[in-house]
């Protein structure tokens, strides 16, 4: 099947939409009415075809745009790709993951030979031909790790594990809701996760580290988490607020449609084989208010979620500033009816 | 829960290195390439004896960085529970196994600045694998592998051959012994040691390590313990409401899987603790013989490693 690749921007004019397939297949993160915080993860196994999970690696209209920007991001600003020298093995690890996944199921896009160690590379939508040795960095123009996730959507950490803990030691950031890599960067689990304090106290991270150290090969998990941004912006690094922060004030009661986006993070968990290092991607979508009420029922839904959301969760998430407008605007959309059970449109 | 995928696979080289040892290559039935391991990685193997099925973990030798057959090298032990005398005795080339992706306890630590490998007798296989690993990646390493006598030292031909001075190798019966003490005095700051062997042995190793004042953090051990034998006793499992007999060689987890359930584990030896299980009631006592729990969950009574602990007693109620 080939994918109509669309020409845009996230920055700038913002000219990002999507096709009304896009919007059908968009991972939708609430099943009820109410959002309730719960860690929510699952095998990271094939979901029904034409949603985000049918296939491990998600290819989709975005893709080329996607990775324009990722070039603008990298160009500005190179620390948001860095590995600790150890890494290595895990990043040939990534490479061959997302090669041999991308290349399997978008056979019109991507082609993967490989005979033995000698392996050859063909992006056709990026216009990439290439020919390398597994295992020998100096025979692809970039490492490993930055070389391959410039042509994958989605921002990649790997994390190393040893002393009973995983560190994030490597990873490509480009798209991240407010964290930075470089601040993160050679920090164990528990430390990248100090600023939430209250979760520290329920054992929460001790349970979750405890899970994700036994994780297997062959066994991802995923779960999805989400939060929202004022225009399609995909690089809200803390490092870029004073570009991004400003647009949380402009939202008004006329363009509220256009401007205020969901934004949904599809992550999932890999051990990796080589290295016995983890990956953890966080893949990215959004969608305009303009475009989730074309769908009735999450019209419906997203209104009282969010206008039930308790204010501290709104508050973390950064909502405040636009919330009420938002939600104002979404009741227009709801005209009270009952919603069906599950995540996808009606 | 348990496991990740499994692979068919059929044996297609099978040999006695020594009377004692039995090296088995394997290769997918369907022609797929089997996933890449590294270093000290093991497999779960599903051996279909005819009486009850048992899965034990081997250490996979070798490590295929681009995937390709499996090696295991299997001991015959006399206290075995049938695993490794059936292996011996049964399998052979064209033999069908099925054999789980593998999975990794013992992975070589990628920050030590030098490896100290230290194995016994059939320990030597994820060791030997972390050799050839440390070696393909020129980093400073040295390997001490101790054996009763030159017979049973299968694999130290080979093994000299390829790391040269880097290998010492002591033979019991010629009365060389394995002095760890004086291994461990030279080692620079960022040395980390790996343990392989008999249960005696790592447990003197690790104790010179620590008197050495080696941090807790540079020691690496695999010891997969075969369950413990003992009297029979019934299983309830509270939550599927199934109740079982735990035979006298057989373990909690493997009675509980004959009934249908799929329990966590991954490494059916008392090591990861990925087969912890809340007991909700005990008639009896628990006989603990995992090296997962501390001492004190021990005493507390209300957690079992189900794959290798047991009761002496009449029933056990499980939160399964
Ligand atoms: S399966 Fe590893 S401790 Fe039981």
């Amino acid at each position: 099947m080939t994918i109509p690749f669309r020409t845009e921007t996230f920055r700038g004019d913002f000219t990002f939409s999507n096709s009304p397939a896009a919007i059908r297949r968009f991972p939708f993160p609430f099943d009820r009415d109410a959002y309730m915080y719960s860690v929510n993860i699952e095998q990271h196994v094939p979901g029904r075809v034409q949603t985000t999970t049918e296939f491990p690696i998600d290819i989709d209209e975005h893709y080329v745009a996607e990775m324009e920007d990722r070039a603008l991001v990298l160009k500005a600003d190179p620390l948001r790709c860095q590995s600790l020298p150890h890494m290595i093995t895990a990043e040939w690890d990534l490479l061959e993951l997302l090669m041999t996944s991308m290349a399997r199921h978008y056979p019109d896009h991507f082609t993967l030979t490989c005979d033995g160690d000698r392996w050859h590379w063909v992006n056709r939508p990026l216009g990439i031909d290439q020919e390398f040795t597994f295992g020998e960095a100096a025979t692809l123009p970039l490492p490993p790790m930055e070389y391959v996730t410039r042509q994958c959507q989605g921002d990649f950490c790997l994390l190393d594990q040893r002393d009973d803990n995983l560190w994030m030691d490597a990873g490509i950031v480009t798209t991240q809701a407010d964290w930075s890599l470089d601040f993160d960067l050679g920090m164990n689990f528990i430390e990248w996760h100090g600023p939430v304090p209250l979760a520290h106290d329920l054992g929460v991270f001790d349970r979750a580290l405890k899970f994700l150290m036994n994780l297997q090969q062959g066994r991802p998990v995923r779960r999805l988490n989400w939060t929202m941004t004022i225009n399609p912006r995909l690089d809200t690094s803390p490092e870029n607020y004073h570009l991004w922060g400003v647009d949380k004030a402009s939202v008004t009661p006329e363009n509220v449609g256009d401007k205020v986006h969901l934004r949904v993070e599809l992550q999932a968990l890999w051990r990796l084989p080589r290295s016995n290092a983890i990956v953890f991607s966080i893949r990215c979508y959004l969608i305009k208010m303009d475009e989730l009420v074309t769908q009735k029922k999450w019209a419906r839904r997203f209104h009282r979620v969010l206008r039930d959301l308790p204010p501290e969760i709104a508050g973390y998430k950064g909502l405040s500033r636009f919330r009420e407008t938002t939600i104002d605007w979404l009741a227009r959309h709801d005209d009270g009816a009952e919603t069906s059970p599950g995540f996808g449109p009606d | 829960m348990s496991g990740g995928e499994d692979f068919r696979v059929r044996v297609v080289e099978a040999e006695n290195v020594t009377p004692t040892i039995r090296r088995l290559r394997m290769l997918r039935c369907d022609g797929g390439a089997l996933p890449p391991y590294a270093a000290g990685a093991h497999t779960v193997l599903t051996l279909e004896t005819g009486g009850p099925k048992l899965r034990n973990a081997y250490s996979l030798l070798g490590s295929t960085l681009s995937g390709g057959a499996y090696e295991i090298a299997v001991l015959r032990t006399e206290a075995s529970r049938g695993g490794s005398a059936f292996i011996h005795a049964a399998v052979g080339v064209g033999t069908e196994l099925t054999l789980s992706t593998p999975v990794n306890l013992f992975p070589v630590h990628h920050l030590a600045r030098r490896h100290v490998l230290v194995a016994g007798g059939i320990g030597i296989t994820p060791i030997a694998a972390m050799a050839a690993e440390l070696s393909a990646m020129n980093a400073p390493f040295e390997l001490h592998y101790a054996v009763r006598d030159e017979a049973l030292g299968a694999f130290a031909g080979d093994l000299a051959l390829r790391h040269g001075a880097k290998l010492r190798l002591y033979v019991s019966r010629r009365q060389e012994r394995l002095a760890v003490r004086e291994i461990l005095q030279h080692q620079p700051l960022g040395t980390h040691l790996y343990v392989c062997g008999p249960e005696r042995m790592i447990e003197a190793v690790l104790g010179d390590a620590r008197a050495a004042g080696w941090p807790e953090d540079s020691l690496h051990a695999e010891r997969f313990l075969a369950p413990a034998g003992g009297e029979p006793f019934a299983v309830r499992l509270a939550r599927s409401g199934l109740m079982a007999t735990v035979g006298e060689h057989q373990s909690l987890l493997e009675a509980i899987e004959a009934a249908g359930v799929d329990a966590p584990y991954l490494c059916r030896g008392g090591a990861c603790g990925q087969c912890e299980t809340t007991v909700v009631a005990a008639d009896g006592s628990l006989r603990h013989h995992d090296h997962f729990l501390s001492d004190a969950e021990k005493a507390a009574g209300d957690k079992i490693m189900i794959c290798v602990s047991r009761l002496e007693g009449r029933e056990l109620v499980l939160d399964l």
